[in-house]
């Protein structure tokens, strides 16, 4: 048994501080990014999600300018380019697209300036790569207590929102004549994923925060119609991705070619790349299936049900 | 600013800048932001990939293009657009990080990657980089009135034969060939902002597709010229000035667009018999 424990996790790893760091961090930020997330699906928001992840790399190296934790960077200029999206446009369908892509272009370009005023004034390098791609093994320990305040924040105001969510994402119209305001519930939505993305931004990096906030959910709601659910299962997904690659990067210490370890991020993005493929295969045998059942009525097989759901969750 | 290397930081930036132009009004007219967002992007895990083994950027940037491009055809076939682009994207970063973790020095080479240095542009590059841009432009016109029908009118393209998925995978194609041609020079944020600021500007100020797409490469001229100026002078990237510059350029035109729609409405109001008949 032992044997098997030193092979999958390499010795020291339990001992570890920044390892125990990471653990906790990464399961709170998956599962806020899961249920934040499946709403960002079904709005076809996944452009704005990387817009807010990608702008906050400019308050990150501002922050890093400034002496403070980048979290508080991400997060503050996350919520600026979400209302500089919601009034260039981003709830008309056709200017949505182009809204977006001017505020991600224009927070690129203070990006470049503050990355390029952080290597010039300090010695260390590594600031953008840290910035961009994001090392959980990093994360200080007094951040720890606020990360999980936020995520718990954002998990309550998401319950609490959930019904009048759900039917504005779903149906805006019907929203509307039940009395529901949309366009305050899409500008508090953004502001959600906001601070969800920069959170997710604080474990694997500006660049790389969407992989968390789009695969999980994506993939949970291959497998399962109910949003409700999917929230469940795509924390689930977000968190073992985020498990099995801290387990794999603590490993790859001993890995070739190099003698420092492979980044974290990777496997993360990796496994969540992995996962959505594997529920792709899943959810298409679970139709074959019905439809050999069902026979001459596919369509019948086809609505409210929510295959293999706790086949993949285990 | 206009002798010895600087001469070719400027044809260069000059080309970057003509086919973003055309490139970006298909980009802008269908909507498709964020996939020009994301095979540029991208491709930076292919430059890492080839600065690693010692291999041509250039070829790595193109394979990982143009694999982006096909890959994000072939994922949103199964399931949704934005997510099939978004979770292509963030593998192929997710490889450049990896890469770029393999390789010694990295930081700076990181930073002109996706910021770009277009002050130091290799006389070698101007070639390959007039190639690619003429096979793109050359592939536009080839897809021109294709790529306007299924955009414009999704049916009547339909009704004519037109498959939409097989065009919508070729425009991705020439996207991937324009950012290979043009990241290495001046970087991924620069393409992306040139793609998107210049022609959404455009096309506030006319509806016709010609004029907008000479419109369009005219302002994106405009603003790598000043933004290469300002960078020249002040010494800070130049991406901060383009990206912010079209911006800029687009939040004027709004800004016009709506006085003169303010003046039209007034002038009608003024003359109600005119307006009724």
């Amino acid at each position: 048994m032992s044997h098997v424990l030193n092979a999958l996790f390499a010795p020291g790893f339990f001992a570890n501080g920044p390892v125990r760091a990471a653990v906790v961090v990464g399961a709170v930020v998956a599962l806020v990014t899961g249920a934040v997330g499946v709403f960002t699906v079904i709005r076809s928001q996944a452009f704005a999600g990387h817009a807010l992840g990608e702008v906050g790399s400019a308050g990150g190296s501002l922050a890093f300018l400034s002496g403070t934790n980048p979290l508080w960077g991400y997060m503050g200029i996350a919520v600026v380019a979400a209302g500089l999206m919601e009034v260039l446009g981003v709830h008309r369908p056709r200017a949505r697209d182009v809204a977006t892509g001017l505020v991600l272009g224009a927070g690129l370009g203070f990006a470049a300036l503050f990355l390029y005023l952080d290597t010039t004034s300090s010695t260390s390098t590594g600031v953008t790569v840290t910035i961009l791609f994001g090392s959980l093994f990093t994360i200080s320990q007094p951040m720890l207590p606020g990360i999980v305040a936020l995520s718990a924040i954002v998990l309550v105001v998401i319950a609490s929102c959930y019904r009048i969510l759900l039917l504005s994402s779903l149906s805006p119209e019907l929203a509307a004549v039940r009395g529901v305001p949309v366009r305050a519930v899409a500008i508090a939505y953004l502001v959600i994923m906001a601070v969800a993305v920069s959170l997710a931004a604080e474990t694997i990096g500006t660049i790389l925060a969407t992989a968390l906030l789009v695969g999980p959910p994506a993939t949970a709601l291959r497998l399962t119609k109910r949003p409700g659910g999917a929230m469940v299962v795509a924390g689930l997904f977000g968190v073992a991705a985020v498990w099995i690659g801290i387990v794999l990067a603590y490993d790859s210490f001993y890995w070739p070619p190099v003698d420092h370890g492979w980044p974290v991020s990777f496997f993360v993005v990796a496994m969540v790349f992995v996962f959505y493929l594997g529920a792709g295969v899943v959810a298409a045998v679970g139709r074959a299936r019905r439809n050999r059942r069902v026979g001459m009525f596919p369509a019948m097989g086809e609505s409210g049900c929510e295959p293999h759901v706790d086949a993949d969750a285990a | 600013m206009f002798s010895g290397f600087m001469v070719n930081t400027w044809i260069a930036a000059t080309m970057a800048a003509a086919i973003a132009g055309v490139v970006g009004f298909f980009v802008v007219l269908r909507g498709s932001a964020f996939a020009a967002h994301a095979i540029p992007h991208g491709s930076f895990g292919g430059a890492a990939g080839a600065v690693l083994i010692g291999a041509n950027t250039i070829l790595g940037l193109g394979i990982f293009a143009v694999g982006g491009a096909l890959g994000i055809g072939w994922l949103s076939r199964r399931g949704r657009h934005d997510v099939a682009t978004a979770l292509a994207l963030v593998l192929m970063l997710g490889l450049g990080a990896l890469f770029l973790s393999f390789s010694v020095e990295y930081a700076a080479a990181v930073y002109s990657l996706l910021f770009g240095e277009v002050l130091g542009v290799p006389a070698d590059e101007l070639l390959p980089m007039a190639g690619l841009g003429l096979t793109c432009i050359v592939a536009i016109a080839f897809l021109y009135r294709p790529l306007l029908l299924t955009s414009i009118t999704p049916e009547v393209a339909e009704a004519r034969g037109v498959r939409p998925g097989r065009i919508e995978t070729g425009f991705l194609l020439v996207v991937a060939l324009a950012s290979t041609m043009t990241v290495p020079v001046v970087g991924v944020l620069l393409m992306f902002s040139l793609m998107i600021g210049p022609a959404a500007t455009a096309r506030s100020f006319t509806s016709s597709p010609l004029r907008a797409i000479g419109l369009s490469v005219a302002i994106a001229l405009a603003i790598v010229w000043f933004g290469i100026a300002i960078a020249y002078l002040t010494n800070y990237p130049v991406g901060f000035f383009v990206g912010t510059l079209g911006a800029v350029a687009y939040g004027c035109a709004r800004i016009w667009t709506a006085q003169h729609r303010a003046r039209t409405a007034a002038i009608l109001t003024e003359a109600p018999p005119l307006a009724a008949g």
